[in-house]
């Protein structure tokens, strides 16, 4: 037992960083940070780095080699995650790249692995992912989108909501009832691929609380869907969506991220007259603690699947506790902030006066009011806690 | 980077954990801690058979030769089974103070008898005005010619009844709290000056306050150097306090576990308890903590199987910090989720949580380790 790196490993992560000191250069790290909204596509020096991960052959490590995946080992996903969060890289899309692609790989046919991988592995193309309705959130299988069959097509009809940049997506993946008379709820669902300029979708944006445009509510009326789009067999989508919670678990708890967060977080304390206040700094090390414990915990499950297991109970925690650690740390910016945690400008707006207050406050209020989405989407943080009580605790 | 363990060490581990399950059934425990005694002579002869006295100890001293690794294993195993005999005084703390000062005359003198379960040792460090600072010391030594004579008072000394020799620390120069001038003592228990009032710790150990009056030492009663204490001290305890949360993560394994089946088997509202979210919920956030604790554990122990530093030292208070929070939320929702049955001293779960509840205070407790976390 041991936390070193091996010789090979530290290779690696020397390759990484000089990947990106190559390809991520500060100019284009400065230029992503004085962004203040990003737009559904990348952004200029997003592009270019895209471009160079698919180039490397890194744009989806995490894929099966066949696929064009980088056939690393857990320590090495994990080296790749700590170092580019460490440099603020941008990340890709998950829609495309990690949640419908292992569905694809897994059960979509020859035909739409061919069609749809390429574009997702080079960035090339945007989904959005059409699973909430307004009558189905936690209890997602009671979803009523109805598609019958109409010759070599499907007419779909119904609504999707909280969806995810439906209003730049170039497709959507979706559930829909097939068989509204199965035997279970959960039997009467497909899986279909839908092309977001077919005639008979709208989109409607629901601005969230930071008044930005994230999420939308999509209509679907006599939308046809050939069924050739159908992934895998008629009435078992539900299986295939389920199936790919189970993968890619490393990651989730987006440890990195935070550590870069907490990081941040001291430096703003410290620019805001905290650095002699003991009980704000308490507050600090707990987190920082918590922290440490969810890393080793996730290392835990890493080591478990390089050794050729699967993840053992403890990975289920790692939802909950990284949502739960993320927003601490959002909550703890908007104290180290202070009185100029109040300026509210809009989103968009930068205007030639500068910033109200320092310049990381602006993203900051956003951020947390964002965040609390954290534990809510993706299966809120009580749903997991069902899970977690029914598949771990036998309860 | 590796998280699997080697054969020796499942090995290890396998045997403390056959030992617990089959020599140590809580009825057999709960005669043990009330008897005279307060532990079992039979199974301290047994640890030395199978040579987990040594384990902390080098091969050429006799020992096993492991480090903080196999210790939390065989911590973890004790805690499941909330063994009683004084593995943590005379081996790992005053075991621990000479392995690291001892002179080789005085390691050739105590570890054997350590090792074969012959000696019983305890460490006199705590005082009642120092808290957890380790430099706050009033117990004094002072010259008198070749030999020294300490003074003082020493309270909450675990295994003080059965000790045939105490590790005391005391003040040589310096200021009351200051990190110099921190000397350590080999004294005799029976030697005249030394006496004793022994009682029950609530998580059934066994303690003494000791008074020291003008207790007279040849030069060969210092371990380590004199003045130069402290830093041996630290690094003894804090193998110590990687030990006892070893040993509380063991405890909150078996209490979530044993709250999970006592909630599937115990109904009321015509259904078990188990059914309701409120519970399973709760009993979620219990099994998060264990696990989180777990993952520290790993972290401490590997940190200080690496060296002694300030990584070191970091992580093992944050383990304690983490166990500290943990073993208390665990402990006390597993004696409120059985209910009245919680409550009885019948039954194990009381105990475990009794255990739990001093381990956060042993070698310092929340507070004391974030504060020592946020200053390293």
């Amino acid at each position: 037992m041991n936390l070193e790196l091996d010789a090979a490993d530290r290779d690696f992560q020397a390759e990484v960083r000089a990947f990106i000191d190559a390809h991520w250069p500060d100019a284009a790290r400065a230029q992503a940070r004085d962004t203040v909204a990003r737009e559904g596509r990348p952004s200029v020096v997003e592009r270019a780095w895209f471009d160079a991960l698919v180039a490397r052959g890194w744009s989806v490590p995490h894929w099966p080699a066949a696929h064009g995946g980088a056939n690393w080992s857990p320590t090495q996903h994990y080296i790749w995650a700590r170092e580019t969060a460490h440099a603020d890289c941008p990340e890709m899309s998950p829609f495309g790249s990690r949640m419908l692609a292992p569905v694809l790989y897994t059960w979509g046919s020859p035909a739409q692995q061919a069609a749809h991988l390429p574009p997702i592995r080079e960035a090339r193309i945007t989904w959005c992912q059409g699973y909430s309705e307004p009558g189905a959130g936690s209890d997602l299988a009671s979803l009523t989108t109805r598609a019958v069959r109409d010759g070599d097509h499907y007419v779909v009809n119904g609504a999707k909501t909280w969806t995810s940049g439906a209003h730049h997506a170039d497709w959507m993946f979706c559930l829909v009832r097939t068989d509204p008379h199965a035997r279970k709820k959960q039997e009467g669902i497909s899986f279909l691929l839908i092309d977001m300029r077919s005639p008979g979708i709208e989109i409607r944006p629901i601005l969230i609380l930071g008044e930005q445009h994230t999420v939308n509510g999509v209509t679907l009326n006599d939308v046809r869907v050939p069924l050739a789009n159908r992934v895998g067999e008629e009435n078992r989508g539900w299986t295939y969506a389920k199936g790919l919670l189970t993968h890619e678990r490393t990651g989730i708890a987006g440890v990195a991220r935070s550590q870069v967060a907490l990081r941040r977080l001291r430096y703003l304390a410290l620019a805001n007259g905290l650095d002699d206040d003991d009980v704000f700094a308490t507050k600090l090390d707990e987190l920082e603690i918590e922290l440490l414990a969810l890393e080793m915990t996730e290392l835990r499950t890493l080591a478990t699947v390089e050794g050729g297991g699967a993840p053992g109970p403890e990975s289920s925690i790692l939802k909950i506790k990284g949502t739960e650690i993320a927003q601490r740390i959002d909550d703890l910016v908007i104290e180290a902030l202070g009185y100029y945690a109040l300026p509210y400008p809009a989103p968009q707006l930068i205007d030639n006066e500068g910033p109200i207050g320092p310049m990381n406050a602006v993203p900051a209020i956003r951020g947390m009011l964002y965040g609390r989405a954290a534990s809510i989407f993706g299966g809120s943080n009580e749903i997991q806690k069902n899970i977690i009580a029914k598949a771990v605790l036998g309860l | 980077m590796d998280f699997s363990f080697s054969e020796e060490q499942t090995l290890l581990k396998d045997s403390v954990s056959r030992f617990v399950h089959n020599d140590y059934e809580f009825a057999a425990r709960q005669k043990l801690v009330k008897s005279e005694l307060g532990y079992s002579r039979d199974h301290w002869r047994t640890f030395a058979e199978l040579g987990w006295l040594g384990v902390p100890f080098a091969e050429k001293d006799g020992g096993y030769g492991g480090g903080p690794l196999e210790t939390m294993l065989l911590m973890e195993e004790f805690g499941k089974g909330l063994v009683v005999e004084p593995y943590v005084p005379t081996v790992l703390l005053a075991g621990a103070l000479l392995r690291i000062a001892g002179k080789s005359a005085q390691k050739e003198r105590y570890l054997p008898r350590i090792i074969d379960g012959s000696l019983q040792a305890a460490f006199a460090f705590a005082e009642p005005q120092g808290r957890f600072n380790l430099a706050d010391l009033t117990t004094t030594a002072k010259k008198d010619g070749e030999d020294w004579l300490l003074e003082g008072y020493k309270c909450v000394v675990l295994n003080g009844p059965s000790a045939d020799l105490l590790v005391v620390s005391a003040r040589t120069t310096g200021a009351q709290r200051a990190r110099t001038g921190v000397s350590l003592f080999l004294v005799d228990a029976s030697a005249a000056g030394v006496s004793r009032r022994d009682y029950p710790t609530v998580d059934a150990l066994r303690a003494s306050e000791i008074t020291f009056e003008n207790v007279r030492l040849g030069k060969d009663a210092v371990l380590g150097r004199v003045g130069r204490a402290l830093p041996v001290i630290e690094q003894a305890i804090d193998e110590a306090t990687l030990a006892i949360g070893a040993e509380a993560v063991g405890c909150m394994e078996v209490l979530y576990k044993a709250t999970v089946e006592y909630c599937k088997t115990r109904e009321q509202f015509g259904q078990p308890i188990g059914k309701f979210q409120v519970l399973q919920h709760r009993m979620v956030d219990m099994f998060m903590e264990y696990e989180q604790s777990k993952s520290l554990m790993y972290m401490a122990a590997m940190r200080m199987a690496e060296g002694y530093g300030d990584e070191a030292k970091k992580a093992v208070s944050a383990f304690k910090v983490q166990v500290g929070k943990s073993g208390r939320f665990v402990g006390q929702n597993a004696v409120q989720l059985h209910g009245g049955m919680g409550m009885t001293d019948e039954l194990n779960v009381g105990h475990y949580f009794k255990r739990l509840t001093t381990v956060d205070t042993l070698f310092g407790n929340v507070d004391h380790h974030l504060r020592r976390f946020g200053s390293l």
